[in-house]
Parts: C-alpha cells; sequence; structure tokens
C-alpha cells in the first residue's frame, strides 16, 4: 500500500502549522446493540468489536491496538450513534499534522 | 489518549441532558435509523440556543412515535395520523415554541396524509421530520404509502404494485416552504436542514431515508442495517435545490437507480398565523 509521500510530493504550504485534532473516544458499552456504524464509517478506522459482550450480549466498540492516537475528532461516530453510546472529547495534547 | 468503556451507567453522554437518558437504550432494533434521527434531532436543539422549554416534540403512532418518549422536551405522543393537527394547535396557540414533529411514512403520510397536505398548504408553523423506512414497521412490515414498486412486504410477498408516494414532491406541491431529503448516514446536512427548519418560518418538511433491518431489509434481502445504509451511501446523489422533483422516485429493486438527496426548496412564503 502507498504511503501518502508516495502519492504526491505536493504539500500545502502551511502544512508545519495545520494541526490535526485528536480525540478521546469514550463507550457506554450498556448502550450498544452492535449496528456497526462507528465501527464502519470512522474514517481513521479506529474502532474494532470487542470479544466481550455488554449484559444484553452484543459486542461494543473499543479502539484498535496500535490506533490509540488516530481519532481526529470528527465526532461522526457520536453523531451516528443510534443509541447515544459513543462520543468522543477532545485531547489536550495536540500534534502536528506530520507528527 | 484515553480509551474509556464503562459497563456502568456512570459515563453520561453529552447530549444526555437533552434526552430520557434513564430510559435508554430504546427499544428500538439494532441497526434501526429512527435512533439517529431523534440523536440528530435533541443535537439541532442543542446547536439552536433557545431554551429547551421553546421546544415541542409532537409524534404520532409507530416505531417512529417513539421518538417523544425520548427527548428531554415538552413532548406528545398523540394518536394515529393526528401528530400534525395536533402540532398545529401548539403552533397556533403559541407562535412563540418551536414545533417539530417526529414521524413515520405510514402515521403522516397514510393515515395522517389529509391532515399533511392541508397543513402545508396552509404554510403552518411546524417542522416535520418524516422518517422514512418504506413499510410499517413496527406492525410486522406490511405495505405502506411508500413503499417501491417491487418491493416486498407482509402483504406484498410477490412485490409491491402499487405507485407510491413521492414524498419531497407531495410537499412541494402541496405548498411547504422548506423541503429536503436525507438519510441517516447523512447526519451532518441533516442536522443542519433541522436547524434551518427551526430558524425558519412556516410548513419546513424533512424526509429521512432510515433502515429497517428487521422487517422491510429483511423481506427484500437488503441485509442488516449496516448494509442498507451502505447501498444509501453508494447511491445517494446530493443535488441540492433541485428544481424539478417529479423524477426523485426511489426504486430499491433496481441498484443502479441512484437516489436524490438534499435540500431542494427553501421558499418565502406567509405562514399560518405565525
Amino acid at each position: 500500500m502507498k504511503s501518502d509521500d508516495d502519492i504526491t510530493q505536493r504539500r500545502p504550504m502551511d502544512m508545519p502549522l495545520a494541526r490535526v485534532p485528536v480525540g478521546d473516544v469514550h463507550v457506554i458499552a450498556e448502550r450498544c446493540k452492535e449496528c456497526g456504524y462507528c465501527i464502519e464509517y470512522c474514517p481513521t478506522q479506529v474502532l474494532v468489536y470487542t470479544k466481550e459482550m455488554n449484559t444484553k450480549g452484543y459486542h461494543y466498540p473499543i479502539v484498535a491496538e496500535g490506533k490509540e492516537t488516530s481519532c481526529v475528532h470528527c465526532k461522526y461516530c457520536d453523531l451516528i450513534c443510534p443509541e447515544l453510546a459513543i462520543y468522543t472529547t477532545s485531547s489536550d495534547d495536540d500534534r502536528d499534522s506530520d507528527g | 489518549m484515553n480509551t474509556q468503556t464503562d459497563s456502568s451507567f456512570s459515563v453520561v453522554h453529552p447530549i444526555d441532558h437533552l434526552m430520557r437518558a434513564d430510559r435508554l437504550p430504546h427499544i428500538l432494533c439494532a441497526g434501526c435509523g429512527i435512533g439517529t434521527v431523534i440523536h440528530s434531532y435533541v443535537h439541532a436543539i442543542n446547536e439552536f440556543g433557545v431554551d429547551e422549554d421553546r421546544h415541542v416534540c409532537v409524534s404520532g403512532i409507530g416505531c417512529s412515535g417513539r421518538a417523544a418518549g425520548y427527548v428531554n422536551v415538552d413532548s406528545y405522543h398523540t394518536t394515529h395520523g393526528r401528530a400534525l393537527p395536533f402540532a398545529l394547535g401548539i403552533a397556533v396557540y403559541n407562535p412563540e415554541l418551536t414545533v417539530t414533529v417526529i414521524s413515520g411514512d405510514g402515521d403522516l403520510m397514510a393515515i395522517g396524509g389529509n391532515h399533511f397536505i392541508h397543513a402545508a398548504r396552509r404554510n403552518a408553523n411546524l417542522n416535520v421530520i418524516c422518517i422514512n423506512n418504506f413499510n410499517y414497521g413496527m406492525t410486522g412490515g406490511q405495505v405502506g404509502p411508500t413503499t417501491p414498486v417491487g418491493a416486498k412486504g407482509t402483504t406484498a410477498p410477490q412485490g409491491s404494485v402499487e405507485h407510491p408516494f413521492n414524498l419531497p414532491h407531495l410537499a412541494k406541491a402541496a405548498g411547504a416552504s422548506f423541503v429536503a431529503r436525507w438519510t441517516v448516514l447523512h447526519v451532518r446536512q441533516f442536522t443542519d436542514a433541522v436547524l434551518r427548519a427551526m430558524n425558519k418560518k412556516g410548513f419546513c418538511f424533512i424526509e429521512v431515508l432510515a433502515p429497517c433491518p428487521t422487517s422491510f431489509g429483511r423481506r427484500n434481502n437488503l441485509g442488516e442495517g449496516l448494509d442498507e445504509v451502505e447501498m444509501y451511501r453508494q447511491r445517494c446523489r446530493i443535488e441540492n435545490g433541485a428544481q424539478d422533483l417529479e423524477p426523485l422516485d426511489i426504486d430499491i429493486v433496481d441498484h443502479e437507480q441512484t437516489i436524490t438527496v438534499g435540500n431542494f426548496v427553501d421558499i418565502e412564503r406567509a405562514a399560518f398565523l405565525a
């Protein structure tokens, strides 16, 4: 798979100034019904199903291994969740876009 | 980054103050789009900036009728089809209120069809969110006024032979001031459309295409809710301000056909007693 550098060498002039937001994912496991919308439509594929189940027997989402800093706090998982079972908050330690 | 997965109810969602959170998780099926619509509606209330005491949510009968029971604003669960006349009474009595009707296609367009066209004709100051899942989900998947030709239901095992309503076209023809159609996947555009409707005087109609995996999806081989939403993602074409709404019929059987979504109509017209 090609990395971003292979696709194009052109970069916006303000690239060093641009900061990608970082988010923390919070899951309210007991509300989840395993519809999978948050997992499917996360733009950075942060979430996976857990192996554990909640009390109703659904596999709720959890942050994938190695993706702990990948959430960009776009809030799409929050907005599309029919159960209000997931939300993101902004992390204080924002990183540089190339960091 | 911390991942907080709390199995107790001590973690509350930031929007929980606008929900009757003690009733969550709600009774709707896994993958049902109605929860997303309720969620987007409370987000719109949150962003609208007006005190929540000024919001009223009215719903009719059906799965979508549950919406009024889960939002923490003044809400009314009316009799079948009568959400619109009830909401019209509230809006006329107190024009300061932002009255939103959240109901399904069966409630608004079948038994409440006459109320719908007359509320739109009068340009009553209402925001109407019609959750369209193409069938009567709660009663077992019977064919309704929006079931596409060829789609299967309990009462049409060989496929429906009736021509369905084209809801944006109907709303525009009846005189609505604002007409939009989105799917549950277009949450940001839909929330934005609800906000525009709240800011606008007059009859604002928003159709939301929602998956119904238990009834409609199962009988029409659309798979789980996720598969139906993925079908919307592949087939939807955004055409804001579309002039001709007549070709906006939805074909569920032919997966090559596009589904047109967008904010179609936004006109100024004197609102009814507002």
